[in-house]
């Protein structure tokens, strides 16, 4: 009956080595973003966005740029795009007024390519717009955080509301980070995968912390530290458990969702992994480091069930 | 917390029947019935169509009503025996110069409030205009909530004319709303190609009828070109006749000339001014003016009396019909600049229904497995939980008539992740207290009230999350919020509900029994 409690894992022990661990990683992905910057779409950064099947197989990628350069449309992107014959096609310049444009594309690749050019999707955002979408993703991802700090401060103290945040900011910077190292393309879906990311850390944070608080008022002798391992451990399988189910559920949509929401389900298994990694060996480190004790949950009102 | 009354079960199984029932509304067609046909909708990434964001350019808008201004300033600053020179516009700012001496005669005009020129505002306490003096210049601008006052009713005579345009067409259950204070937000269900409509929209459709002058020198005259060509001629500035005055346009073949031709009625007023003109100017040509483009300039053969007649171009059957729903629907009161379009084919959204449905159940089955692989016969009862959840969830977004996006679908499957986490947290618990307890029934209940701050927490700082992104997403991502968000709702619904129900009959049938989870 006891198989999930054999043995303890002492995760105070790891503490300072994964400390480290994670501070190179937020410095490293800060770097990464800072110098390699990072990959927006269309959504972000204005343009057109077109994806494409060729109805010829045999034309190749090469010949779709080349047809593509000869329109002379500034600075174009071709890659393929999930199923055999699908390209995605990007291009900078947004000509959304004229009516022609997107109609001539088509019938200049048809003719070069000599294939009908089934033109499944187009997105044109002008410059006005993606700034707007920009802003509004960042102040979106901002508020989120706010949101949390906030709701954490009154649920708990105000220790705990600054470990979580810290975690959380930490998975956002190492998602985001992976992002630009990997040249992935940042659009309107990732800011919802980054915002779903903050609430899920959150919610990994929060139940770990909800025990160290229930710890920490049962017994007021035993330090922060050692509480705060008990608490992870009498934790773990659940997280591990919730952390499984989610991340079955993520590989699902990433491996048959379709291309569309490939970047979406990375970023969110990216998230839920970092975000698992982080409630215990970020918040909680930081909790303990903010020498939280007995006495500042005692002081709050019994409000453990709400 | 094991105990549930009577009315409480009830309840608790009369919400899972109607919302069950609502859910199946989306598999049966059922049109006539206002309950019977509600459904959720499919966003334009899943079954494909157009959608649009356009922006009023008020600008020309502004400097026209200031030229009105001008004229009326000059009225009343000739009534009033004011001296002014150099009154001119210039970059949307009035100007002239005001000797010393009137500077107070015309503030006190000016900020009258019941003057002619600049309107006071009651709402806003504020004028229409600015104006500044400085040493003896006079400038006047539009004021902040002027401006505001202009763009909103521009916009109200937009949206008008947008909705008669596309309704013309016949498109699929178009929806055309506004955006803030300048923007119309279009979205067109079905259409594979918003070429037509971005013509239709493209064109103010700004129609006179002005005489042609011999030159340029000519008093009020202005260069115009041509529609079709770069030929120049040059127009009396002077309007005969505008779009205003038409009430009807059709398109026509014209058996003549083997070509595509408008053929317009003009009101009483209207005819009455074109014969006028018509029986003074036989032999003169008459332009006809379609946003600044001359469309074509025929002579005056005879006197038009009946108020009737073509206008005829190098149309095609298709371009006249849509020039005479243009004209039939009026003009824009400026020009609408198209700033996002986004388009899905029918078969991409085809292909995206496919490939969420089978993500759903594959990440379905998925988390079925592995829960009763973690705790067996709880584990059913929380997969049975989790069925019941995915049931009630379409039910709600059934009855809200939500609209599905395919981040919504993903919404959906990352809940049918999460939504197990609730019981997780409970069935954990229930472990330790077995540990702790040898009555099971206590057990039970005390895992339930344990868990209980944890499980609020951390669902509702994912709600926050959902709530953020719906009031800040836009489009299809704003579906992933609602789904996120009512998957976080229904999930509480059937943890602390369902769940609860079924695992404390679970636990009363064995409470003697050693328990295996």
């Amino acid at each position: 009956m006891n198989k999930t409690y054999f043995k303890e894992i002492k995760f105070t022990n790891f503490y300072r080595r994964l400390n480290i661990f994670s501070s190179i990683l937020i410095i490293l992905s800060i770097l990464i973003i800072l110098l390699k910057g990072l990959n927006l779409g269309v959504d972000f950064k204005g343009g057109t966005l077109i994806e494409v099947r060729i109805e010829n197989s045999s034309v190749n990628i090469a010949e779709i740029r080349q047809s593509l350069n000869k329109m002379n449309l500034g600075n174009i992107n071709v890659k393929k795009f999930g199923k055999e014959n699908d390209y995605l096609i990007k291009i900078q310049i947004t000509k959304i007024n004229d009516i022609n444009f997107i109609k001539s594309i088509n019938e200049k690749m048809s003719s070069d390519l000599g294939s009908v050019v089934n033109f499944r999707r187009v997105e044109n955002v002008g410059p006005k717009v993606s700034n707007e979408l920009l802003k509004d993703g960042m102040l979106a991802i901002s508020l989120s955080l706010a949101a949390m700090l906030f709701y954490i401060w009154i649920r708990f103290e105000w220790q705990f509301s600054l470990a979580a945040i810290a975690a959380i900011i930490h998975d956002v910077i190492i998602t985001i980070g992976i992002f630009s190292l990997l040249s992935f393309e940042v659009n309107l879906s990732i800011v919802a995968a980054v915002l779903t990311i903050v609430g899920y850390s959150m919610n990994d944070t929060v139940v770990i912390f909800d025990r160290i608080r229930e710890n920490l008022k049962k017994y007021t002798k035993i330090s922060i530290s050692e509480i705060s391992n008990t608490s992870t451990n009498e934790t773990l399988s659940r997280t591990l458990i919730t952390s499984v189910t989610t991340l079955l559920a993520l590989f699902s949509i990433y491996i048959f969702g379709g291309e569309i929401l490939r970047g979406f389900s990375f970023a969110m298994i990216v998230g839920v992994i970092v975000g698992t990694y982080s409630s215990i060996f970020v918040a909680t480190p930081i909790l303990n480091y903010t020498n939280v004790n007995s006495k500042t949950v005692l002081n709050e009102n019994s409000n453990e069930y709400i | 917390m094991l105990h549930f009354s009577k009315l409480k079960l009830f309840v608790i199984y009369f919400i899972i029947t109607v919302l069950s029932f609502f859910s199946i509304l989306n598999f049966i067609n059922n049109n006539d019935n206002f309950i019977l046909s509600k459904k959720i909708n499919l966003g334009l990434d899943l079954q494909g169509g157009s959608y649009l964001l356009l922006e009023v350019d008020s600008k020309p808008i502004i400097i026209q009503n200031l030229q009105q201004k001008i004229l009326n300033l000059r009225k009343i600053l000739k009534k009033n025996k004011i001296k002014y020179k150099n009154l001119k516009l210039t970059n949307q700012t009035i100007s002239f110069t005001l000797d010393e001496s009137y500077k107070s005669t015309f503030d006190e005009i000016f900020l009258d409030k019941n003057n002619p020129v600049n309107l006071f505002y009651e709402k806003y306490k504020s004028y229409e205009l600015d104006h500044k003096i400085e040493n003896s210049k006079v400038t006047i601008e539009y004021s902040k909530y002027g401006l505001v006052e202009l763009k909103i009713s521009s916009l109200d005579q937009s949206l008008e004319i947008v909705r008669r345009r596309i309704d013309e067409v016949g498109t699929n259950e178009p929806t055309i709303v506004k955006r803030g204070n300048d923007r119309i937000l279009i979205e067109l269900p079905g259409l594979e190609d918003p070429n037509r409509i971005k013509k239709l929209l493209g064109k103010t459709a700004n129609l006179s009828f002005r005489l042609v002058t011999n030159s340029i020198d000519e008093f009020g005259s202005e260069v115009l070109s041509y529609e079709n060509s770069d030929d120049k001629i040059s127009i009396s500035k002077r309007v005969i006749v505008s779009g205003d005055n038409l009430i009807n346009a059709q398109p026509k073949h014209d058996r003549q000339s083997n070509q595509a031709v408008v053929s317009f009625t003009f009101d009483r007023s209207g005819s009455k001014k074109f014969a006028r003109v018509t029986s003074k100017n036989v032999g003169r040509r008459i332009a006809i003016i379609l946003d600044n483009k001359i469309i074509s300039a025929p002579v005056v053969q005879e006197p038009i009396l009946t108020g009737q007649g073509q206008i005829s171009g190098d149309f095609t059957f298709q371009s006249a019909t849509d020039l005479a729903l243009m004209l039939r629907s009026g003009a824009l009161p400026a020009p609408l600049k198209i700033i996002e379009e986004r388009t899905v084919g029918p078969d991409l959204g085809e292909d995206s229904i496919k490939a969420g449905a089978i993500s759903l159940i594959i990440g379905f089955l998925l988390v079925i497995l592995y829960m009763i692989y973690k705790y067996r016969k709880l584990g059913l009862i929380a997969d049975l939980a989790l069925i019941v959840n995915l049931i009630i969830l379409l039910g709600v977004l059934t009855i809200l008539e939500a609209t599905l996006t395919l981040p919504g679908i993903a919404g959906i499957i990352l809940t049918v992740g999460m939504a197990v986490d609730a019981n997780v947290l409970i069935f954990e618990r229930i472990k330790e207290e077995i540990k702790l307890e040898n009555n099971n029934i206590h057990a039970f209940d005390n895992g339930y009230k344990k868990a209980r701050s944890a499980i609020l927490d951390a669902n509702i700082t994912t709600l926050i999350s959902a709530v953020i992104l719906f009031f800040l997403g836009s489009g299809p991502v704003k579906g992933f919020a609602v789904t996120l968000g009512i998957g976080i709702v229904t999930t509480l619904f059937s943890a602390y509900f369902f769940a609860r129900h079924l695992s404390a009959s679970y636990v009363i049938r064995n409470k003697d029994k050693k328990l295996n989870i």
